[in-house]
């Protein structure tokens, strides 16, 4: 078992995810959401949308994914709390960045920003235990 | 009428809805298919002792042929109606007492927890409407969310004066048909039936084809249908409506049909067959019109 520095003020490694389409499509069908913006840009437009977008599902997915590549297998997720800002559209890039917020006795609270190139399009807290 | 707020109470006080089952059990092809479109390599969701990532909490449940309506739907149909067209998801909460294990029967149940505003937002004033979902193995909870959503009117739908302009094709109301747009005001579609023998018909009469009564009454219909026939009308123009626009027959599964514009989709989308849901839709500050849209949007 590895040991990892986890202590009040840690920085997390940033993770990089390119929207592709594939991304957001392949993801939209995996959390089983058929909404038609999530995969058919034409509708996406036709609703006033730039193109197709990230699910919510897919959200909290990659909220949860960025925190468990740092925190490793041993970490066990509590909750995940996050507040929804500007849509993560094909061809834009998300990157997540996180610090230590809180630890009490073993667990602790992750704060997570995932940004893209309109703004903040997930800020929230990922809570997990050791 | 009764207010937004009333509302709310009323469906609060509901409490937790039935408990929905889920289509299949907690499984390892799911799993795969979601870890490896997330990029996820996590070794816990992986092997013979492999657990369901946390965050699949949702996935589980999602259900799209599913079209029961709940306390949720009158609330979003009873803003619709007031003018607050525009939707936003703004926060996602998931809460998990214990990692899910392939195999697992899961059931759950949503209720609605607060209805606040209006309120001035970046958007366009709006209700900020939450609920909670809770996911149960057998009778233990395993997991819940907590969603909340902006429902808003939209900015550029208000004039200067703050009144619309009056929308020109307006409806015929008697007595005979004003339960219709009462019900459509407040986001019901509301269906005449026969005091007497009970049939139902569409659209509304003084007496019953059927046993000639004229006792009558109304159902509340449940809100989705089958387009039967449409047009796509291209020309001449119509006051009030952008071309081209579709005007559709629906058919509703308890057993007439209705005329409605069909809308949120391009119409070289819709077909015959197409399942559709009804929609409100706010002509101008009087007139709010019952239409259709695509039941997978």
């Amino acid at each position: 078992m590895r040991t990892l520095e986890m202590e009040v003020g840690t920085v997390l490694p940033e993770l990089v995810v390119p929207l592709t389409p594939t991304l957001i499509i392949s993801t939209a069908l995996a959390t089983r959401d058929f909404t038609p913006v999530h995969h058919d840009p034409e509708q996406a437009r036709a609703q006033g949308s730039r193109d197709i977008f990230l699910n919510i599902l897919t959200t909290m997915g990659l909220v949860e994914r960025f925190v468990t590549d740092w925190a490793g297998p041993e970490a066990l997720i509590r909750g995940i709390n996050v507040k929804l800002g500007v849509p993560a559209y094909a061809g834009d890039t998300l990157t997540f960045s996180g610090t230590v917020a809180a630890r009490e006795d073993d667990e602790y609270t992750i704060e997570v920003r995932g940004t893209v190139s309109l703004g903040a399009h997930a800020t929230g807290t990922v809570r997990l235990s050791l | 009428m009764t207010t937004l707020h009333e509302l709310a109470e009323r469906l609060i006080a509901k409490g937790e809805g039935p408990r929905e089952p889920t289509r299949e059990p907690v499984n390892t092809t799911m799993i795969r298919h979601w870890t490896q479109a997330m990029g996820d390599r996590n070794p816990r969701y992986q092997g013979l002792d492999a657990v369901a990532p946390p965050a699949m909490l949702q996935v589980w449940t999602m259900d799209r042929e599913s079209p029961s309506r709940g306390p949720l739907d009158d609330m979003l149909d009873a803003l619709t109606a007031a003018g607050y067209t525009g939707v936003v998801a703004t926060n996602c909460e998931h809460t998990y007492a214990r990692y899910l294990t392939p195999g697992e029967e899961l059931t759950y149940a949503t209720r609605m927890t607060e209805l606040t505003g209006p309120k001035r937002t970046a958007l366009g004033e709006g209700y900020f409407l939450t609920w909670l979902t809770t996911w149960y193995a057998k009778d233990e909870p395993v997991g819940e969310m907590t969603f909340r959503l902006l429902k808003f009117r939209p900015r550029e739908e208000s004039s200067p004066t703050g009144k619309r302009k009056p929308y020109p094709l307006k409806p015929a109301v008697n007595r005979d048909t004003a339960f219709f747009w009462e019900g459509a005001s407040s986001g019901e579609l509301r269906i005449q039936t026969c005091g007497d023998c009970g049939e139902l018909r569409h659209p509304p009469g003084p007496i019953c084809p059927s046993c000639r009564s004229t006792e009558r009454s109304y159902v509340r219909a449940a809100g989705v249908g089958e387009i039967y026939s449409y047009v796509v009308h291209h020309n001449p123009p119509v006051p009030g409506h952008d071309t081209p626009f579709v005007v559709a027959v629906v058919e509703i599964p308890e057993g007439v049909r209705i005329v409605g514009n069909v809308v949120d989709c391009e119409p070289s989308q819709v077909g015959i067959g197409m399942r559709v849901k009804v929609t409100y839709r706010r002509m101008d500050d009087e007139l709010i019109l019952p239409m259709w849209a695509p039941l997978e949007s």
